[in-house]
């Protein structure tokens, strides 16, 4: 079971987590204006990342709060934990 | 009776006999025996049968390696607990043990014809001879397969013991309390630490259990080890979990640990769980976890008899038992050495020391010292076979010439053939954390490599040759680990230990056997699945390469025991056959767990009632005294139907239906999901949210709303009610409540962060019951205060506030019945008795309480849909017939550009609509399909299917809702709903089939 370190509560076990699939999807501030293309993509296609990939998580069984992780997808380490809103801080490439 | 039980020494309870009782006959052990050492103590080497072939098996090892004595112990008929190793169960007064995999006994077992048969049990032998014909397989060769070829048997009763489960956290958590796990142990906790420390067995000093004459610091092992242990048990922060077994490693340093706490035990105090299941969560973890000595692999290498060495030593310096009068011992290791001379020491006849190495290889200082103590020591030997039927009784012997020729050398006699192939590391725990293994030539065996999480090897896992090494490895580990756990360092404590060296290396593979010969035995590299060099050399020739094609053809290595004795071995000799290194021919993933563990102590208190959360109604214990039945809508008990003097299902639906329809009924509706939405953008989120216009909804009223997700699908619906202008009421749908809540939470914190709004799940603040039927508003009027019940005042999708029987209510006129309805909302607390009060004043207008089957047939009536049911996530509302609902001016809500989608637009799209039978008797089964024309062949042209169907009493007829192709513009067709033996005529009808001008519910 992972470790997720929550930006509000802390490190906390993954079951009290739910996880929210790929961060940084935004929907497109007008849908009407959006090409079908852009629709599909926003939402359908997702990055299918070998290495650091950022995702949302929410503490579902804690403070409720969604936020974003950088995790590794090779190792299952976090390299982050950030707010929503938040863009993605730096990680060392080389980090394990 | 317990004729190889020598006269002193070892670490067992003389002065405790115990007895216990295997196969039907009674045996006498001591106390800190296991049942594996007190059946050899007793002469008994036959412990079980093998489990393809039947062969007669013995005891291979001392510990948890072992593959062939598995047993069955049995305490009462709920308490079988089957495959257990007898090396590894301590007797007890009382202990009742079975062997397994034999009928009609061990001694005569008629499955053994298969080892006649065995030409024809080749690898594959199962994938190969029975795939045909298909349909045998699961009423003919499964179970036939499965009786013949099996295991212990599962106890037919629940299990009655108790299991407990529980979290714990620590700095270092040392797995193996031998050497390197007890010097880790202490450094750890000299740091100040806090450590765990476990081992599976029910002592402490793992490898020194079995050592005569080593020393530490001056101390005798055995002391030492008391004071070790002493020391860490008086420290507050050391954990100490003996009979606790590391079975598996989980990421981020969670490792799971099975306790056992009451197996030992003749007399199971009740208040004691039997397992403990524990969950570490550790900073750092220290795998100590020791090697295992390898068999050798040559013809008949599987007789009861014969054994590792490491196993003869244990049992005679551990517990006093000599495992025969006479051995043979097979060297491919220098620890065969030390167990010839403690064996000799020990009064055992050593008739040969038959080294399989060449001259030069058998040189360490136990070689020197076994020959120095006037042993027979001959080298460059194979073994070529055994013979004996139910005990090993003599071996026959080959020598290797210098140009590789094998030639036979002599026959020996003996009653015990030891061997020690070498050791194979335990790095099991360390590769399911996803460390890496290398494979060290020299040792012969794979090793730790880097480490993938904060975890280290210490010991014997490493290849250590010295118990002085193990020592310093370990206490190295144990601060090392304590300082990057706590910070705090420490100096690691310089141990002076004394052993004589006995190295561990050896070669894997099978024993080099003549040239062209057709070997007499069979060479079993994998005991417990009965894999051979045969078996392995067939898959080779039949194509497989991959060490992991090659187990899973073959099974070497699947089963209980994971391998442990066999996986090396038969790595080696894939690799000799393909004259590849062994690590190219790769290595088998290691999984949990390390040994079997219970599904009691996975479950621990989850069973029964507690397997789920349950979640009752205000209702529920009334609904019980009246005899009503129950179904799980996801957690919760929802009431189905109230039978009333054996009523049938059918009748009781009737009943309730009709009243409903003339009278007035009950429902409790508390499943709903309710949801408060607050702020002063609250309007406006939901208008971004559902597809209604919300900003035209008066406080006060109340409009059925809908949800999509962004695709444009029905996600959820249900009643929301505007109560002030910045404030709403939120229903949903029972098994939507969750997941409805956790999207608006992700829209709120994330998609419109503009938004000043708030939302609560008052699920389970509000009781809720539903009031259906024309005389509904008479059972409330005498009931309610500070409400206008008129229709006036309170019209369809009215909300009010009021009190009913003193109690706060807040008051909906809603109806999913299409009767005159309300529901009635009080504090959850005060959901039974406002319930209890409304049905005793309703007995006046015949009230009925109804259960869900009669709230599904009553909504089906008036084309009301369920989503989840008549919606299935790919319906837009147009399609479910409810797009009416959409507040058409609004610029953007969640889903509408989704619907936008060409292919969402499509005339052909699946729409709901009503389907009449044309025999109005018949009930269409819910989910058959649906098709234009009678009679097709197959593959049938289905044009849709149905989601809803009942009897509806009222109309006296059966109806049913539909999703048909382009279905509202076949209004009026004839469509066929194909099932066995005939189709169907049905007739496409508007999905509303009672009072479709909506009179009753106005009234």
């Amino acid at each position: 079971m992972l470790i997720i370190d929550c930006p509000y509560c802390g490190p906390r076990p993954e079951l009290e987590f739910a996880h929210g699939g790929q961060a940084h999807v935004v929907r497109p501030a007008d849908p009407a204006a959006a090409s079908d293309d852009d629709w599909l993509q926003y939402l359908y296609l997702r990055d299918n990342t070998r290495g650091v990939f950022a995702e949302r998580w929410r503490h579902a069984r804690g403070c409720g709060r969604f936020f974003n992780a950088l995790r590794d997808t090779t190792t299952d380490q976090f390299l982050a934990t950030y707010r929503a809103g938040e863009q993605p801080p730096a990680v060392p490439r080389d980090r394990p | 009776m317990s004729r190889f039980r020598t006269t002193r020494g070892g670490r067992i309870d003389r002065s405790r006999p115990v007895r216990f009782r295997f196969d039907g006959r009674d045996y006498e052990g001591f106390a800190g025996d296991t049942l594996a050492a007190a059946l050899l103590a007793s002469g008994v080497h036959l412990l079980g049968r093998s489990f393809k072939y039947h062969r007669p098996r013995g005891i291979l090892a001392a510990g948890a390696e072992e593959p062939n004595a598995l047993v069955t112990v049995v305490r009462d008929a709920a308490r079988r607990t089957p495959n257990l190793r007898a090396t590894q169960i301590e007797v007890y007064e009382g202990l009742v043990a079975e062997s397994q995999n034999r009928w009609p006994s061990l001694a005569l077992d008629v499955g053994a014809v298969n080892g006649l048969f065995a030409a024809f049990l080749p690898a594959g032998f199962y994938n190969k001879t029975f795939m045909w014909p298909r349909s045998a397989w699961h009423a003919l060769y499964e179970p036939r397969i499965r009786a013949a070829a099996g295991l212990g048997v599962a106890p037919g009763l629940p299990d009655p013991d108790r299991y407990a489960q529980r979290y714990a956290h620590c700095d270092v958590l040392v797995v193996g309390a031998g050497p390197a796990g007890l010097a880790a142990a202490a450094g750890a906790a000299s740091a100040g630490a806090r450590v765990i420390l476990c081992d599976e067995q029910h002592e402490f000093g793992g490898s020194l259990l079995a050592e005569r004459g080593a020393t530490i610091d001056a101390m005798a092992a055995a002391d030492w080890i008391v004071a070790q242990h002493a020391a860490l048990a008086s420290n507050p922060r050391v954990t100490l979990l003996p009979r606790t077994t590391a079975f598996g490693y989980f990421p981020h340093n969670n490792v799971g640990l099975c306790e056992r706490i009451t197996d030992h035990l003749a007399r199971p105090p009740a208040a004691l769980p039997r397992e403990r299941l524990w969950q570490v969560r550790a900073r750092e973890v220290i795998f100590a976890t020791g090697a295992i000595e390898r068999p050798l692999v040559f013809p008949g290498n599987d007789r009861p008899g014969v054994m590792l060495a490491s196993a003869a030593r244990s049992y005679l310096n551990r517990y006093g038992v000599q495992v025969g009068s006479r051995a043979v011992v097979l060297a491919g290791s220098d620890a065969a050495y030390a167990a010839a001379l403690d064996l000799a020491a020990g009064g055992v006849a050593i008739a040969l020391i038959a080294d399989v190495r060449e001259p030069g290889r058998a040189q360490g200082p136990a070689a020197t010292a076994a020959r120095d103590a006037g042993l027979a020591v001959e080298t460059s030997m194979t073994a070529l076979g055994t013979s004996g039927r139910r005990r090993v009784s003599g071996v026959h012997l080959g020598r290797v010439g210098n140009d590789g020729s094998i030639r036979p050398a002599a026959s020996l006699r003996c009653d015990v053939l030891l061997m020690s192939g070498g050791y194979t590391p335990s790095v099991h725990l360390h590769s399911q954390s996803r460390g890496k293994l290398e494979f060290d030539a020299a040792f012969g065996a794979f090793v730790p490599g880097t480490a993938a999480e904060r975890t280290r090897c210490a010991g014997g896992v490493r290849a250590t040759h010295t118990l002085g090494a193990a020592l310093e490895d370990g206490a190295a580990a144990g601060v090392a680990a304590a300082l990057a756990a706590t910070g705090h360092a420490a100096a690691a404590h310089r141990y002076a230990a004394r052993l004589p060296e006995a190295r561990l290396e050896g070669t894997p593979g099978a024993l080099p056997q003549p040239a062209g010969a057709v070997p007499p035995a069979k060479a079993f590299v994998d005991f417990q699945n009965d894999v051979t060099t045969r078996d392995l050399a067939l898959a080779r020739r039949e194509g497989f390469e991959s060490i992991e094609h090659i187990k899973r053809y073959t099974t070497t290595g699947m089963a209980t025991d994971q391998g442990k004795t066999s996986g090396l071995n038969a790595l080696g000799f894939v690799a000799a056959e393909s004259e590849r290194r062994i690590p190219e021919v790769g290595l088998t993933t290691y999984r949990m767990p390390y040994t079997p563990v219970t599904f009691g102590s996975f479950a621990g208190v989850a069973r029964g009632e507690l397997f789920d959360p349950l979640r009752k109604t205000p209702s529920h214990d009334w609904v019980v005294a009246q005899g009503g039945v129950f179904e799980d809508v996801g957690q919760w008990k929802r009431t189905r139907y109230f039978p009333l003097g054996g009523e049938s299902l059918r009748a009781a639906v009737d009943r309730e239906c009709l009243a409903v329809r003339q009278h007035v009924g009950m429902f409790d509706a508390s499943t709903l999901g309710k949801i408060e939405v607050v702020g002063r953008d609250a309007a406006t989120f939901l208008n971004r949210l559902y597809v209604n216009n919300w900003s035209t909804l008066a406080p006060g009223r109340a409009r059925y709303g809908i949800l999509l997700r962004d695709d444009g699908f029905v996600y959820d619906d249900g009643v929301v009610a505007r109560l002030a202008e910045d404030r709403f009421h939120v229903t949903t749908t029972t098994g939507g409540a969750a997941r409805v809540f956790g999207m608006m939470e992700d829209y709120i914190q994330t998609e419109w962060t503009d938004l000043s709004v708030w939302i609560t799940s008052t699920t389970e603040q509000w009781a809720v019951i539903a009031l259906q039927g024309p005389r509904a508003r008479d059972v409330l009027a005498g009931l309610v205060s500070g409400v206008d019940l008129s229709p006036a005042a309170l019209p369809h999708m009215a909300v009010a506030h009021g009190r009913i029987c003193g109690v706060p209510m807040m008051l909906f006129r809603v109806s999913f019945s299409g009767e005159l309805g309300f529901e009635i909302n009080v504090p959850a607390d005060y959901g039974a008795e406002t319930w209890a009060a409304i049905h005793a004043a309703g007995q006046a207008h015949r009230i009925t309480p109804y259960g869900t089957e009669a709230m599904h047939v009553l909504r089906a009536e008036k084309g009301y849909i369920i989503v989840g049911q008549d919606t299935d996530g790919t319906m837009t509302p147009d399609d479910a017939g409810v797009a009416w609902a959409i507040g058409k001016a609004k610029s953007d809500f969640v889903g509408k550009r989704g619907l936008a989608r060409a292919a969402l637009r499509r005339p052909d799209r699946k729409q709901l609509v009503g389907l009449a039978t044309v025999d109005p008797g018949v009930v269409l089964e819910e989910g058959a399909q649906v098709v234009a024309t009678p009679g097709q062949a197959v593959p049938l042209q289905m044009i849709g299917h149905v989601t809803s169907s009942y009897h509806s009493p009222v109309l006296g007829r059966s109806i049913a809702l539909a999703a048909i192709v382009g279905g509202r513009a076949r209004t009026g067709q004839t469509l066929y709903v194909p099932m066995p033996g005939a189709d169907i005529p049905v007739q496409v009808t508007p999905p509303v089939f009672y009072d479709r001008d909506g009179a009753r519910l106005n009234a």
